[in-house]
C-alpha cells in the first residue's frame, strides 16, 4: 500500500471512531454551527467533543504547520482528509473567519510573535475573529476607506466606523483596515488587529431580510491599538487585505457546493408528485432541476480542480474571483429552485413543520452571497482585467 | 490524482497544439469546404495524424499503440476543435477503437494496424432518428445461416460514406426502448446491400444516412456478446461523448480566444470595445462557464481512465456542460464581433456551426440532464 493509501485507511478509521454520529448530520441552522470563541456556545456535548478531538490532531487546520496548531498535512493528504470527511458526512468542526481568512494572511505576512500568539488560538477555536473592512462609504471601492489610525508613538489611536461587520457583537478580536496616510489611496492603508473588548469599541446589530441580525455597525472611538498588532508594513496593508480577500472569496465560493442532488428532487416530488411514468409531474421544473444539477456537478469538479491547482501553485491569482462569482450565483439559483420546488411549504416563516422557516430564511441569506466578500460585478471586473487582460476605460 | 494535466499530458498537449495549429488551421477546413470536398476529411492529414502517433492513443502497447487514455485523446480532440479540423479522429481513434477493445482478438488484429497506419477510417452507426436515443435502436439483425442479416436505416453517421469499418448497433431481441437485445456489429465497407447517402451539415461536415438492405455479416462480426451489446455500446458512447466534450471545449475556447482578442482590438466611441464594462462582464462570465466545463470534462476523463464506477454519470455531466458552455461561447462570439461576425469571410461563424453539430452529437445537454434525472429517480 502506498503511503497515501495507508493515510486514507487510517484517516477513515479515525474519523469513524471519533466523529460522533450527531456531527455527521448537515448543519441545520445558524445556531447549529460551531464558531468557538471566548464565549463559545456549544449546541451539544458532541459538538464540543468533535472540536476538541479535531483540534488535538491539528485537523481544524490540516494544512497549517504543526508548530502553529495545524496538522502539517501535505496537499495530497489534506485532499484525502476532505474527501473522507465528505464521504462520512462529517461536519467541519469549526466555522471561523480566523481559519478561512486571517490565518492564511498571518502565515504569509505576520511576524513570528504574531503567528505564535494568534494561530494556535484560531486552530483551537479559542478566539473568534471578525472582519473590519467595509465602511458606509467604502464598499466595493474598499480602498477609499476612512477609519483612521493616528500614530501615538507606541500605539495607534483608531477612530471611525465600520459597517456590515459580520458577528462583530460575538467576536473577540477584529482584523481591521485603517487609514494611516491620507495622501495615498492604496498606499495609505494599514492592517491591524485588536481586541473587541478594548475601550472605545461598540457595536450595533443590523436586522436582515432573513429576520436574523448576524452583522453590525461597528464604532471606534479613540481605540488604543499597540504597534505590535500591526500586520505587515505600515501603509502596506492593502497587500495583506487583498491576499486575505482571495481566501475569503475562495471560502465563499464553497457555497456553490451545497449538495442538493437528492434534496431538491425529493422536495419537488413531495409537493408536485410523479406522473404515470414515475417522473416528476412538472416537466419544466424537472428540466430546470436536472440542468441545474449538471452545473452543480460541473462546479464540484471545478472546485476540486481549483483546490488542486492552488495547492500546486498553478492557479491564476485572480481565479478565486471566478470561483466566488460562479459558486455564489449557483448557490442563489439553487435556493431559488428549492423555493420553487417547495411551493407554499417553503413560504412558511415560523411553523414547526418548516423548522422555523428554514427554507425561506436560507433562500434570503443566499442573496447576500453575491454581495459579501465583493459583489459579483466586482469579481467580473477582476476576471476581465486580470485574467482576460481587457483594457481599462 | 490532481485535476490538472500532468507533465507528460502537458507535453502531449503542446505538441498537438503546435501540430494541429500548423498543419490544419481553420483555413484547412475552409478550403475543404470551398472545394466541396467529397470525403469530408483530408486523407494525407489523417496519415500525418498516424505518424504523430495520435491514431493509436487508445490502442494498447501490445498492439503497437501508446496505451493512453481519455485524457490524452481529449488533448488531441481539443486541438481539433480549436482549429475546426475536419477529422475522423473521434469516430475512428476513439469510437471504433473502444468498440474493438471490447471485441475479439481477431477483430483487433484485423483493424488496429490499419488504424495505426492512418489507412482506415471508421464510423459509428448508432442514431436512427433526428435525436440521439441509443436505447431506441430498431435496426434489425436477424439470424441467417451462421451469421446475421441487417435491415434498417442509420442516420447522422459522420464519415459513414467513406468508412472502411462501420460499428453498428442493431436489435437482435427485445423492443425499441429496451437496453437488452441490442448487439454491436463490425461491418466492412462494400458489404452487399449497404448504401450510404452523405448529407452536408451546417458546419460543412458530411454525415450519412445509411440503408441496410439485408446486409449479410458472419457471426464473427459480432462485437462482444449477442443481445448484450449495451455494455460495449456504453463503452463506445462514454468514449465518444467525453471525446466530443473535449472537442467542444476546443471549439468554445477557440471562439472565446478570438472574441477576447477582438475586444482588445476593435475601437468604437474612441476606445477599444473591451473597455466597456457591459462586454467585460459578459466575457468574464463566459470565461467562468468555460472553466467549469473544462473541469467537468477532465473529471470525466480521469474517472473513465481510472475505471471508476462514477465515470458514466461524470461523462453525461461533461457532455451537457460542455454543450452549454460552448453554445454560449459561440453565441457571444458572434454577437461581440458585430457585423463582421455574420460574414462568411470571418471565422467566428464557423465556430458557431461546428459547436451546434458537436452539441447535438451523442446526446445534447437536455438528453444528458434527462438521463441524470432518471438515474437519480425523478
Ligand atoms: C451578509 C453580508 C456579510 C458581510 N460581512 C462583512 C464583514 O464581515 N466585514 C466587512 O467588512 N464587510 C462585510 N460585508 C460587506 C460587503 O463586503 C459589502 O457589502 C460589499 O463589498 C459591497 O459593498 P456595498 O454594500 O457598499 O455596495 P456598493 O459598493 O455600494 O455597490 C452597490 C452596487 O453597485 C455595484 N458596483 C459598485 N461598484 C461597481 C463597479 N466598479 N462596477 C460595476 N458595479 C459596481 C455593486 O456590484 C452593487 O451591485 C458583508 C456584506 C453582506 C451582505
Amino acid at each position: 500500500m502506498s503511503d497515501l493509501e495507508t493515510f486514507r485507511v487510517e484517516t477513515r478509521a479515525w474519523l469513524e471512531e471519533n466523529c460522533p454520529p450527531a456531527m455527521r448530520q448537515p448543519v441545520r441552522s445558524e445556531d447549529d454551527a460551531c464558531w468557538g470563541g471566548r464565549n463559545a456556545k456549544f449546541s451539544s456535548p458532541d459538538q464540543k467533543l468533535w472540536l476538541d478531538r479535531m483540534a488535538a490532531r491539528g485537523w481544524t487546520v490540516p494544512d497549517w504547520p504543526k508548530e502553529y496548531g495545524g496538522g502539517g498535512l501535505s496537499p495530497a493528504e489534506a485532499k484525502i482528509l476532505r474527501g473522507e470527511m465528505a464521504r462520512l458526512g462529517c461536519r467541519s468542526p469549526l466555522q471561523s473567519f480566523g481559519i478561512w481568512m486571517l490565518g492564511p494572511a498571518l502565515l504569509k505576512y505576520g511576524n513570528e510573535a504574531q503567528k505564535q500568539e494568534h494561530l494556535p488560538k484560531i486552530a483551537r477555536g479559542e478566539i473568534r475573529w471578525c472582519q473590519g473592512y467595509s465602511e458606509p462609504n467604502a464598499g466595493s471601492d474598499l480602498a477609499s476607506l476612512a477609519t483612521s489610525a493616528e500614530d501615538m508613538g507606541d500605539h495607534f489611536l483608531v477612530n471611525g466606523q465600520k459597517i456590515w461587520t459580520s458577528y462583530a457583537d460575538k467576536a473577540d478580536w477584529i482584523f481591521c483596515l485603517v487609514r494611516t496616510d491620507r495622501s495615498s489611496k492604496h498606499n495609505g492603508i494599514s492592517f491591524v488587529l485588536f481586541d473587541m473588548a478594548s475601550p472605545g469599541v461598540s457595536t450595533k446589530p443590523i436586522l436582515l431580510i432573513s429576520g436574523y441580525s448576524p452583522f453590525c455597525e461597528t464604532f471606534f472611538d479613540n481605540v488604543k491599538v499597540l504597534k505590535e498588532n500591526l500586520v505587515g508594513e505600515l501603509n502596506k496593508g492593502w497587500d495583506v487585505a487583498k491576499y486575505l480577500l482571495g481566501h475569503e472569496r475562495e471560502m465563499i465560493s464553497g457555497m456553490g457546493l451545497g449538495d442538493t442532488a437528492k434534496f431538491l428532487p425529493e422536495t419537488a416530488l413531495k409537493t408536485v408528485g410523479r406522473d404515470e411514468q414515475g417522473r416528476l409531474d412538472e416537466p419544466v421544473l424537472r428540466g430546470r432541476i436536472a440542468l441545474f444539477e449538471v452545473r452543480a456537478a460541473a462546479f464540484k469538479a471545478m472546485a476540486e480542480r481549483f483546490m488542486d491547482e492552488l495547492k500546486a501553485g498553478k492557479a491564476h491569482p485572480a481565479q478565486p474571483s471566478m470561483m466566488k462569482y460562479y459558486g455564489t450565483e449557483l448557490n442563489k439559483a439553487r435556493h431559488e429552485l428549492i423555493m420553487a420546488a417547495g411551493g407554499s411549504d417553503a413560504l412558511e416563516w415560523e411553523s414547526e413543520a418548516s423548522k422555523g422557516g428554514a427554507a425561506p430564511r436560507a433562500w434570503l441569506r443566499t442573496k447576500a452571497n453575491s454581495i459579501e466578500g465583493g459583489t459579483s460585478e466586482v469579481q467580473l471586473n477582476i476576471v476581465a482585467k486580470r485574467i482576460l487582460d481587457l483594457p481599462s476605460a | 490524482m490532481p485535476l490538472f494535466l500532468d507533465d507528460e499530458q502537458t507535453m502531449l498537449r503542446d505538441s498537438a497544439r503546435a501540430f494541429v495549429g500548423e498543419t490544419a488551421p481553420v483555413s484547412h477546413m475552409r478550403s475543404l469546404r470551398d472545394a466541396k470536398d467529397p470525403n469530408g476529411y483530408a486523407p494525407a492529414l489523417w496519415k500525418q495524424f498516424a505518424e504523430m502517433g495520435f491514431t493509436g492513443i487508445l490502442i494498447d502497447e501490445a498492439h503497437g499503440g501508446s496505451g493512453l487514455g481519455a485524457v490524452e485523446a481529449g488533448v488531441v480532440l481539443e486541438e481539433i476543435g480549436r482549429n475546426l479540423t475536419p477529422s475522423p479522429f473521434l469516430a475512428t481513434a476513439v469510437g471504433a477503437v473502444e468498440a474493438l477493445n471490447a471485441g475479439s482478438a481477431a477483430q483487433r488484429e484485423r483493424w488496429f494496424p490499419a488504424i495505426l497506419a492512418g489507412d482506415a477510417v471508421a464510423a459509428l452507426a448508432i442514431d436512427e432518428r433526428a435525436k440521439h436515443r441509443p436505447a431506441s435502436t430498431a435496426l434489425r439483425a436477424e439470424r441467417s445461416g451462421n451469421g446475421f442479416k441487417l435491415s434498417g436505416t442509420k442516420r447522422f453517421v459522420t464519415h459513414g460514406h467513406v468508412a472502411d469499418l462501420l460499428v453498428v448497433a442493431a436489435r437482435t431481441a427485445g423492443a425499441a426502448g429496451e437496453m437488452d437485445g441490442i448487439t454491436l456489429f463490425a461491418v466492412e465497407k462494400g458489404a452487399a446491400g449497404l448504401q450510404a447517402k452523405p448529407e452536408r451539415l451546417a458546419d460543412a461536415s458530411l454525415a450519412a444516412a445509411i440503408d441496410f438492405d439485408g446486409v449479410r455479416v458472419e457471426a464473427d462480426a459480432v462485437i462482444g456478446e449477442i443481445d448484450a451489446g449495451w455494455a460495449p455500446l456504453t463503452r463506445v458512447l462514454n468514449g465518444v461523448r467525453v471525446g466530443a466534450s473535449a472537442e467542444l471545449l476546443g471549439v468554445g475556447a477557440g471562439a472565446m480566444d478570438m472574441t477576447v482578442g477582438y475586444l482588445k482590438e476593435r475601437k468604437q466611441f474612441g476606445q477599444t470595445i473591451g473597455a466597456f464594462q457591459a462586454l467585460q462582464h459578459r466575457a468574464a462570465h463566459l470565461y467562468s462557464e468555460m472553466e467549469v466545463a473544462r473541469a467537468a470534462v477532465l473529471k470525466a476523463q480521469q474517472l473513465l481512465d481510472a475505471g471508476d464506477a462514477r465515470a458514466e454519470e461524470a461523462v453525461m455531466v461533461a457532455k451537457a456542460m460542455a454543450g452549454l458552455a460552448t453554445t454560449l461561447a459561440v453565441q457571444e462570439g458572434v454577437q461581440m464581433h458585430g457585423g463582421i461576425g455574420m460574414t462568411d469571410e470571418y471565422s467566428i461563424g464557423f465556430y458557431m456551426k461546428r459547436g451546434r453539430v458537436l452539441a447535438e452529437m451523442f446526446g445534447d445537454a437536455d438528453y444528458h440532464a434527462d438521463q441524470l434525472a432518471r438515474r437519480a429517480g425523478y
